[in-house]
């Protein structure tokens, strides 16, 4: 097995630690990618605030296609945050292994676009002056009061679960980084809650991760299906669905593994940590990914040949749209090559190799954010009634560069996030990966001075 | 709704009689809108001396002088939300539409842009060309918001801003929608709008106090809708798409009255009996929502239908 070729080099303590925290002290692509990054936000700041001027007219939606790409982008955000429990929670309580290196990317993934899910759909608001309503005239019946809570509650646990295995890590910065400036210096000492390493801490670290990564899972399954809800809880043909649940959240894994598998790739080489992250995982995540894909392949043939076959009135113009007529081309896009093409190659062992991993991680998580698009808008383009007395505009949707551009600014800042922490903070445990080396707690207390 | 209290025509509205001129006493006090025409009816009986008679809350004539009116202006908009969000007790507004009748003249859509501030492509009320099963003659279709006994919209509105009151309306308090679009997308007929950039005449309303009967003055990312008019029926008027139709499309009356007046012709009926002797219909009954708009069959169909119009308007110039 490859496990066992992963693990011939026997890394000591000494160069665990100094693998992971080289990238947090010189990395010479870190500046001008912050400044890309930054350029694309101010980009999205400066045509949200024209946004915010002149109203949602500088967007293409109109009184008919009133959800457009911020909603899409929404979902997709919410997605791609789920892969934070389905990795460090459900396969970490089952027990499985290999997750150890990528949990804690993962993590970073899930709290970044987590954050971002929440000030998207602010961007999609009306009147965000007025966000306040929802915590003073809230009512309960409605799914976006769920959805706020839900958003928040996972937030919230999200950074915990991200920030509680980082505590014992924080000893090994302190003593790492003392090149390193004041303030950093300090942030790992407060992080550090008191850690020495005690037995009893280690005891009551694990536990609390534990708990953590239970209550994720209904909370993680809740924000997905009431995302889901936003659309199946109303009247519309194609939303209208009793499915949208789960064939929302296992569409939500295979876009939050796409994206962690191209994480992987990146801190892979650009961090050197390919001792750490090796091709048995990038060959195990492939693996995950076809289960996956399989299963929301099934929940696809469920949401689409079922009313397809019986082709009732109403569905009728919103299905042959989809089928044959002006989304077919990104419809049949994003089916073939952004799930079944995927799922046939990573098939392949070859295929699972991290270069061409990264390659089909990249065309499902596009794929990803086109599906939600097709789920959000066709819909919108068929109402019961006929579109009358309106410009011709109204009939149409195509995201304008403002929308765009904010967007882009979203997805830019969700990797900021992620690019802000993994600068900071270790991309992995250092003293898990140390405990699976076979390094006991004595031995990195002595390294670390706590005794 | 009373016959005899249905004006004629709208010039009406300056009747004598002692009742209407203390309502009107009592409403233009309170700084609200007369008659639909908003800029320039405050006041109109300011001059009168240096008290002025209101109808009290226990329905008492009282004194109240000038001087006090300012002092509680601020509270007579909260009263006035409040009476909005509860209705008026006792009725059960209904409205039928004779689809017979309707010859896509298009007064009630222009009526009704004119009261509520609304731009050529905003339609609270909509007549569209129906035109579904392809081997029979179109017909023209108005389309209010069906006031739903089972409103899908309120449901799902976050914030209470759309509610259904005791008499069957349901209205929009657009000081408080958060402009999410939930009920735009949980509508299946269609019946919302949404104020994507400033509304009309944004400058001249400014500083128009908020009527929630009327959804004046609109505001920039908040929804609207067919309110059937609730200011004119707290003044015991018809809306003013019922009384601006010139074929006698729009009935429009109480249910608990069980009597309905046409807009046009001013005549009043039995509604159960009107419904029932024209075999009327709802909208989509199958989605289960219980609209409070009836459709009388689209019977005498013109034919061959001529319709040299376009269901399609140029786009505004801003």
């Amino acid at each position: 097995m490859s496990k066992v070729k992963n693990k011939e080099p026997g890394k000591s303590l000494n160069t665990i630690v100094s693998d992971l925290t080289k990238p947090l002290k010189t990395h010479y692509g870190f500046t001008p990618w912050i400044l890309f990054l930054t350029a694309i936000m101010l980009l999205g700041i400066g045509a949200y605030i024209i946004q915010l001027r002149d109203g949602l007219g500088v967007t293409a939606m109109r009184d008919y296609i009133s959800w457009g790409l911020y909603i899409s982008s929404f979902i997709f955000f919410i997605a791609t945050a789920l892969i934070g429990m389905l990795i460090s929670a459900v396969l970490g309580l089952i027990g499985i292994k290999w997750i150890t290196p990528i949990a804690r990317i993962a993590e970073m993934i899930a709290v970044g676009f987590a954050l971002w899910a929440g000030l998207v759909i602010i961007f999609d608001m009306g009147r965000p002056d007025r966000f306040w309503h929802l915590f003073v005239y809230g009512r309960v019946q409605s799914p976006i009061v769920w959805d706020v809570t839900v958003v928040i509650t996972y937030v919230a646990i999200s950074i915990l679960l991200y920030l509680l295995p980082l505590i014992p890590d924080m000893p090994f910065l302190k003593k790492a980084m003392t090149d390193q400036a004041k303030w950093k210096q300090k942030m790992y000492h407060i992080l550090s809650f008191g850690w020495v390493g005690s037995e009893g801490q280690y005891k009551l670290i694990k536990r609390l991760i534990r708990v953590l990564a239970v209550l994720i899972i209904p909370v993680a399954l809740a924000i997905h299906t009431v995302t889901s809800w936003l659309f199946a809880m109303t009247l519309r043909v194609g939303w209208d669905s009793t499915i949208f649940g789960p064939y929302y959240v296992t569409g939500a894994f295979v876009t939050g593994g796409a994206a962690v598998v191209i994480a992987m790739f990146i801190f892979s080489t650009d961090f050197r940590l390919k001792n750490y992250i090796t091709h048995f995982h990038f060959d195990k995540m492939g693996r995950l990914m076809v289960l996956l894909m399989l299963v929301y392949f099934y929940f696809n043939i469920n949401e689409f040949l079922v009313p397809g076959y019986k082709m009732k009135l109403l569905e009728k113009p919103h299905l042959y749209g989809l089928f044959q007529g002006d989304f077919a081309l990104m419809f049949w896009l994003v089916q073939i090559g952004g799930m079944i093409i995927p799922i046939i190659l990573l098939l392949f062992k070859k295929m699972r190799k991290p270069l061409p991993s990264l390659i089909i991680a990249i065309a499902v998580l596009i794929g990803a954010f086109f599906k939600r698009y097709i789920i959000t808008i066709p819909t919108l383009m068929h109402p019961h009634l006929p579109i009358q007395n309106v410009p011709a505009e109204f009939h149409t949707y195509w995201p304008t560069t403002f929308e765009w551009s904010i967007t882009m600014m979203a997805i830019a800042g969700a990797v900021l996030v992620v690019t802000i922490l993994a600068k900071l903070f270790p991309i992995m445990p250092i003293w898990e990966i140390a405990h699976e080396e076979g390094i006991t707690n004595e031995e990195m207390n002595e390294f670390t001075g706590n005794n | 709704m009373k016959s005899k209290n249905i004006p004629k025509k709208n010039d009406n509205i300056k009747s004598t009689s002692r009742r209407d001129f203390l309502k009107k006493g009592l409403l233009a006090g309170a700084g609200t809108v007369i008659g639909g025409s908003i800029v320039g009816s405050f006041n109109a009986f300011a001059e009168n001396g240096d008290t002025l008679k209101v109808l009290g809350p226990d329905g008492k004539i009282m004194a109240v002088d000038k001087s006090h009116l300012k002092e509680i202006g601020a509270r007579t908009e909260e009263q006035m939300q409040q009476a909005g969000r509860e209705g008026i007790p006792g009725r059960k507004w209904v409205k039928v539409i004779d689809l017979s009748k309707c010859q896509n003249a298009r007064l009630c859509m222009a009526a009704c842009q004119n009261s509520h501030q609304l731009k050529p492509e905003q339609h609270h009320v909509n007549v569209l060309r129906m035109d579904r099963t392809g081997d029979t003659a179109p017909f023209f279709m108005p389309k209010p918001c069906q006031h739903c006994d089972d409103p899908p919209c309120t449901k799902v509105c976050p914030v209470d801003a759309t509610f259904k009151r005791q008499d069957g309306l349901v209205l929009i308090d657009n000081e408080r929608c958060i402009g999410c679009r939930f009920c735009i997308a949980a509508c299946p007929y269609s019946a919302r709008i949404f104020n994507w950039t400033e509304p009309k005449d944004a400058e001249k309303y400014k500083d128009v106090e908020y009527n929630i009967e009327l959804n004046v003055p609109q505001k920039k990312g908040t929804v609207s809708k067919c309110l059937f008019s609730a200011d004119l029926l707290r003044e015991e008027k018809m809306p003013y798409c019922v009384t601006a139709c010139p074929n006698g499309v729009y009935w429009f009356g109480d249910e608990n009255e069980n009597a309905v007046t046409n807009g046009t012709t001013k005549e009043t009926v039995n509604f159960k009996n009107l419904l029932k002797d024209n075999a009327a219909y709802v909208l989509m009954p199958e989605l289960g929502v219980k609209p409070r708009v009836y459709y009388l069959p689209e019977q005498d169909r013109i034919f061959p239908f001529v319709y040299n119009g376009s269901t399609e308007i140029k786009k505004e110039q801003h």
